[in-house]
């Protein structure tokens, strides 16, 4: 069996303690939730970190609820969080605390009736037992994955190591001096693509991040976190329901606040998301490319604003270009569901950090998202 | 019937290697090469002597023996002494206080290489014959890059394939795949002062570990003990000698304290031993109504860095080919090579799975070209039993007629084979395996397998067997067999196996041989007794002694079932007559069941098992993923000893081949990938096996033909369910999709270019309307 390296474990009750043991230890300190992603990176001396610090006791970092200025209106884990929903004003935010789990997430009634697309994917992390470990949180900050990195020390040191980690040259890309391991987490282009921000609490104080301008094109530390900073809650603007729960008055202020195109005032939309993910066995695995769409539809179904995120490529998931600009006002049939999906295809190309048949998954790009938004249309 | 020891493995209070705690044990571990072949200039390992813990250190130099499990072919050290052959091959080994100390000491040895040219692929290695090779040959002017040769010719090959009226010819390419046990390879050694050493080790082959420890570390057998505690699953990955043993046991000889080494799941992907990568070649003659005229092939196996059980498997890939139909004329050239890539050796279905893939797909490419259902293609050719094969091996026993017959009609064949729409498809395959091989891997003529009973006073009857428990069932059956023969309830009987001081000989849980062997040899101790106890009743009762039954505890007279008593007593009385109840049976193969020429042995056993399968799958033509939905297996297992065990191994079998065609390969790094021959992804993460939610439903029918010389009738089941797992899958994507995919796996990217490919194909065949058929009809 892999051994771990010796560390001290810390649990702190406050996120300020949190972060001030961060603060405190700095390289030597790394935060931790399900540790389903730390502790096999740790038996594989990708980090030696000297202090763990554990943020299970930490219960303001838990909760999955419906908010808006008025405040909470609707709880995580019950059906009164539905009917409480009805209610909802245009301005509201679902909030998930970080340390929810995956498979909490995956079963929760909001999160479903909400964010279908993101209840998908938390619900295809890895299997059952990890999502019951691993935390929403924990998902956002994974560390990206590559072929010549997720492996042993000693496996590691008969290649000569590679440039995420004690090493010179990239595997994958042979030349440049920038790492390309996948961004591989299930949750974020789902976050991304429903206009999701993070909060972020470091010694400095609290800040809050757009999802779409978290994730930075470098593989080695491919988010903006900073080392002493923790991820403790999520909010994703809700279009508001109305009597079905999916209908609601965008209020374009907000929307424009989180990060999206203002959406037109007043009129009434119905958003649905969608998750589709490639991968050879139906559990555990990786995704070798993911697919996160979100649309806003006009009641005469034409598409108002719509959303793709592909991922598992390089480090950063790519928000695709140039979709409203044929999406927009049109029905999202097969032939523009086709042009979505062309458009994909041009704009991903994946890399060979993962040891899967590049061009085959190149070539699942315009498949995956064309199965995707037919989830859209089919819900 | 449930199996003896389920309850304590379900409850976790099996013991296995790993779970024993010796007092003052020691941890060792093994420091690997990191280069796939290289000269060992100079190792020093003062650095790591002088580590506070660390107790011993160990090199190539101090075992400087060479062992191999074929006695004519031992290549390896227990340590690499002059060369390293792979990424992972061992150099030195520690011993310390702990794990952590022990791995802080690798990193204190120094070893100083000097990088040698590595050979990844079989056809580069034997085309140099002039070297550098991977071996020093074994005679002047041998290639030093072979393992083994072997050219057999059966009946007249060419003036077969000159009557035949279809010839088929493809190429097939099986990537290898390894066994992934569950439970990682274990071993814990103790010298004692008295000069007596044991080994305690997760394998499934006890004795030869005995024989080779003794001849390796230079202790008389006779003080060596070896003890196999319960194994997590082996599948042939734990069927020779390892370093890890030899090491346990160096490194407790030299600190006086007990020393356990624990692989790491990359070690076991390291130590192999799992199926070869086959490249094959076939050509396949027919006539007009489908009959076999001549069967030719060219293998060349890729073996990695030593020979392990290759000279076998380079036999096994041509010789097992030759039921379950009639062949009139055969030939086989299988080359082995060596490589620098972890060694392959056996894995269940040892050396003939990949033929078997190839073969069942020529046969479906026939049936195809000749319009012949492809079921009945293989009734046709159907060799029948109590016959010789072309190549002179007995066939007594053979239910394969019935197999086909389930499978067609539990499946519903007809209406789905070649009706269903695009995209959905069915394939059958037929396959045949031994039970046993007649002879054992060193010459001797003693017996294959032995067991001991002891009744006891109480009535409790003890079994003493050799034989190894790995999850197959082998101490359930012979538990059955002494409840069976003697009356007795089943937990009235304890099993204690593999422990070479107190338990008989047998040869090792391997090659389909337990049941069949240590059945017999169990019946006949169980008969010993039952004569005894019989006797002395019946002189009690003045009956005769046939009229003594022993059953459900009782003995009880024929035709007067008034007159009883329990077994206990009947026990008392047979020993006060014949003193301590005891007996010994054992086991030895029938000879003269093999033809007359070089390697005629190989590939013979006492009885041949026989199974068909049916799948149905769906393909996804635009992603090229497979879903197997269904497997039907049918399989001769001549008597199914308990149905519920033989499901298991039909499942278990199904399941290991459903994913090699689909998932598994064991597949390396290029120079160009960073470092040639390191493993491309030694986990359970990236070497992908299917999981519960992948795994199709699998339909188990027994077919129970009574075997002449079976314990009962009962042939094996273990490993030939496995061969028409791969072929069924491929024929029935064809069937699917009209693709032919003659390489493995069948993963999506694979299958999704054979669909492209066929696609380009078709378009360019509407512009320019010329077919070049594969399999030509003269």
């Amino acid at each position: 069996m892999l051994r771990l390296p010796p560390f001290r474990y810390h649990r702190p009750r406050t996120v300020e303690a949190a972060v001030s043991l961060l603060h405190e230890h700095g390289t030597d300190a790394m935060p931790i939730a399900g540790g389903t992603d730390l502790m096999p990176n740790m038996k594989h001396r990708l980090f030696t970190p000297a202090h763990i610090v554990s943020l299970n006791g930490i219960s303001a970092m838990r909760g999955i609820e419906v908010t808006s200025d008025r405040g909470t209106t609707g709880g995580g884990n019950a059906s009164s969080g539905d009917r409480a929903s009805g209610g909802v004003s245009s301005d509201t935010t679902l909030r998930i605390g970080a340390l929810e789990t995956l498979a909490d997430i995956s079963a929760n009634p909001l999160v479903r009736r909400h964010c279908n697309g993101l209840a998908t994917a938390a619900g295809l992390v890895a299997g059952p037992q990890l999502r019951n470990m691993g935390t929403i949180g924990g998902n956002v900050c994974l560390d990206t994955r590559c072929t010549y990195y997720n492996q042993t020390e000693f496996w590691r040191s008969a290649l000569g190591y590679c440039l995420k980690k004690d090493g010179d040259v990239c595997h994958v890309t042979k030349v440049g001096r920038k790492c390309v391991a996948a961004h591989s987490a299930d949750t974020p282009p789902n976050l991304i693509a429903l206009g999701a921000t993070f909060t972020l609490t470091g010694p400095t104080g609290t800040r809050e991040i757009a999802a779409s301008d978290f994730f930075i094109t470098d593989g080695i530390w491919n988010t903006r976190r900073d080392s002493d900073e923790i991820l403790t809650e999520i909010r994703i603007p809700l279009m508001g329901p109305a009597s079905n729960g999916r209908e609601s008055r965008v209020d374009g202020a907000r929307i424009a606040r989180s990060g999206r195109g203002p959406g037109p005032n007043g009129r009434r939309l119905r958003r649905r998301s969608a998750y589709r993910k490639l991968r050879q066995r139906n559990s555990i695995d990786f995704p070798l490319l993911s697919v996160a769409v979100a649309g806003d539809f006009a009641e005469d179904g034409t598409v108002v604003e719509i959303r793709g995120v592909v991922s598992a490529l390089g480090a950063r998931p790519r928000v695709l270009a140039g979709w409203d600009e044929i999406a927009a006002g049109e029905r999202l049939g097969n032939e523009l569901i086709g042009a979505l999906a062309e458009r994909a295809r041009a704009q991903c190309r994946p890399l060979d950090n993962i040891i899967v048949d590049s061009d085959w998954r190149r070539a699942m790009v315009p498949v995956y998202v064309r199965r995707a938004l037919g989830d859209l249309t089919g819900g | 019937m449930r199996k003896v020891d389920g309850l304590a493995k379900a409850t976790g209070r099996a013991r296995y290697t790993d779970d024993i705690r010796l007092p003052g044990m020691l941890h060792g571990k093994i420091l690997r090469s990191p280069h796939p072949h290289a000269r060992i200039v100079a190792i020093e390992t003062s650095r790591a002597e002088a580590l506070p813990g660390v107790h011993a250190v160990v090199t190539g130099r101090d075992m400087p023996t060479t062992f191999g499990i074929i006695p004519w072919t031992p290549d390896e050290y227990p340590l690499c002494v002059d060369k390293v052959r792979y990424v992972g091959d061992g150099v030195a080994a520690v011993a310390a206080v702990d794990e952590d100390t022990a791995i802080a000491a690798l990193d204190l040895i120094d070893v100083t290489y000097e990088e040698l040219p590595a050979y990844l692929d079989p056809h580069e290695a034997i085309a140099a014959e002039a070297g550098p090779y991977i071996h020093e040959p074994r005679k002047p002017g041998w290639n030093g890059n072979v393992t083994k040769v072997v050219k057999l010719e059966f009946g007249e090959v060419e003036d077969g394939f000159a009557e035949a009226e279809l010839v088929v010819e493809g190429d097939y390419l099986f990537e290898g795949t390894t066994h992934t046990p569950i439970e990682p390879h274990c071993a814990i050694g103790l010298a004692e002062g008295d000069g007596k050493l044991t080994v305690w080790s997760a394998t499934q082959v006890p004795h030869y570990l005995h024989r080779e420890l003794a001849r390796v570390l230079e202790v008389d057998p006779a003080r060596v003990r070896v003890i196999q505690p319960p194994v997590g699953g082996a599948f042939g990955g734990k069927s020779e000698p390892f370093d890890l043993e030899f090491c346990v046991a160096k490194l407790s000889m030299k600190t006086g304290r007990p020393v356990k080494i624990l692989y790491t799941r990359e070690e076991v992907f390291y130590a192999h031993r799992g199926r070869h990568p086959f490249h094959m070649r076939y050509r396949t003659g027919a006539t007009r109504e489908g009959l076999l005229t001549s069967v030719d092939a060219e293998i060349v196996l890729d073996g990695g860095a030593y020979a392990s059980f290759g000279l076998v498997t380079t036999y096994y890939s041509g010789q097992l080919l030759t039921a379950p139909y009639r062949m009139p004329a055969y030939r086989f050239h299988s080359t082995r090579a060596y490589t620098n890539k972890p060694a392959c050796g056996p894995k269940r279905g040892h050396g003939s799975v990949q033929p078997r893939f190839a073969f069942e797909v020529q046969l479906d490419r026939i049936a195809e070209a000749l319009s012949i259902d492809p079921i009945e293609l293989r009734r046709r050719n159907f060799i029948g039993p109590n016959t010789r094969t072309v190549n002179g091996l007995r066939v007594t026993s053979n239910g394969f007629l019935e197999c086909l017959d389930a499978v067609e009609q539990a499946s519903d064949w007809k209406r789905k084979h070649s009706r269903l729409p695009y995209g959905r498809g069915v394939g059958v395959a037929g396959s045949t395996y031994i039970t046993g091989t007649n002879y054992p891997i060193y010459p001797n003529e003693m017996p294959q397998s032995g067991i001991q009973l002891q009744v006891d006073r109480s009535g409790r009857v003890s079994v003493f067997s050799g034989a190894s428990e790995i999850g197959q069932g082998v101490d359930s059956m012979v538990t059955y067999i002494v409840a069976e023969e003697l009356g007795v309830p089943l937990d009235h009987i304890r099993v204690l196996a593999g422990d070479t001081d107190f338990t008989p000989v047998d040869l090792g849980a391997y090659s389909s041989r337990v049941t069949f062997m240590l059945g017999n040899a169990c019946i006949e101790a169980a008969k010993r007794i039952k004569v005894m106890v019989q006797d002395a009743v019946a002189e009690a009762w003045d009956a005769k002694p046939g009229e003594v039954l022993l059953a459900g505890g009782w003995a009880v007279r024929a035709g007067d079932t008034a007159t009883s008593m329990p077994l206990r007593e009947a026990f008392n009385l047979a020993e006060a007559k014949f003193g301590t109840l005891g007996a010994t049976g054992s086991y030895n193969t029938p000879k003269d069941v093999h033809g007359d020429y070089r390697g005629a042995t190989i590939g013979a056993s006492p009885a041949y098992s026989f199974t068909a399968h049916v799948a149905e799958v769906e393909v996804d033509p635009e992603t090229g993923f497979v879903n197997v939905e269904k497997i039907w297996i049918a399989h001769d297992c001549g008597r199914a000893l308990n149905p519920v065990l033989v499901a298991g191994q039909m499942e278990g079998s199904a399941y290991m081949g459903f994913a090699e065609a689909l998932m598994e390969e064991q597949i390396f790094k290029s120079a160009d990938q960073g470092r040639a021959g390191l493993h491309n992804a030694p986990s359970l993460l990236d070497y992908r096996i299917p999981t519960s939610l992948d795994t199709p439903e699998l339909e188990s029918l027994i077919i129970e033909s009574i075997d002449p010389e079976g314990p009962y009738g009962a042939k094996e089941a273990g490993e030939g369910p496995l061969h028409p797992s791969i072929p069924a899958i491929a024929n029935a994507i064809h069937d699917a999709v009209g693709v032919r995919i003659n390489t493995l796996p069948f993963s999506p990217p694979r299958v999704w270019r054979a669909i492209r490919a066929a696609e380009a194909e078709r378009r360019s065949q509407v512009s320019t309307p010329q077919v070049t058929a594969a399999a030509g009809v003269k």
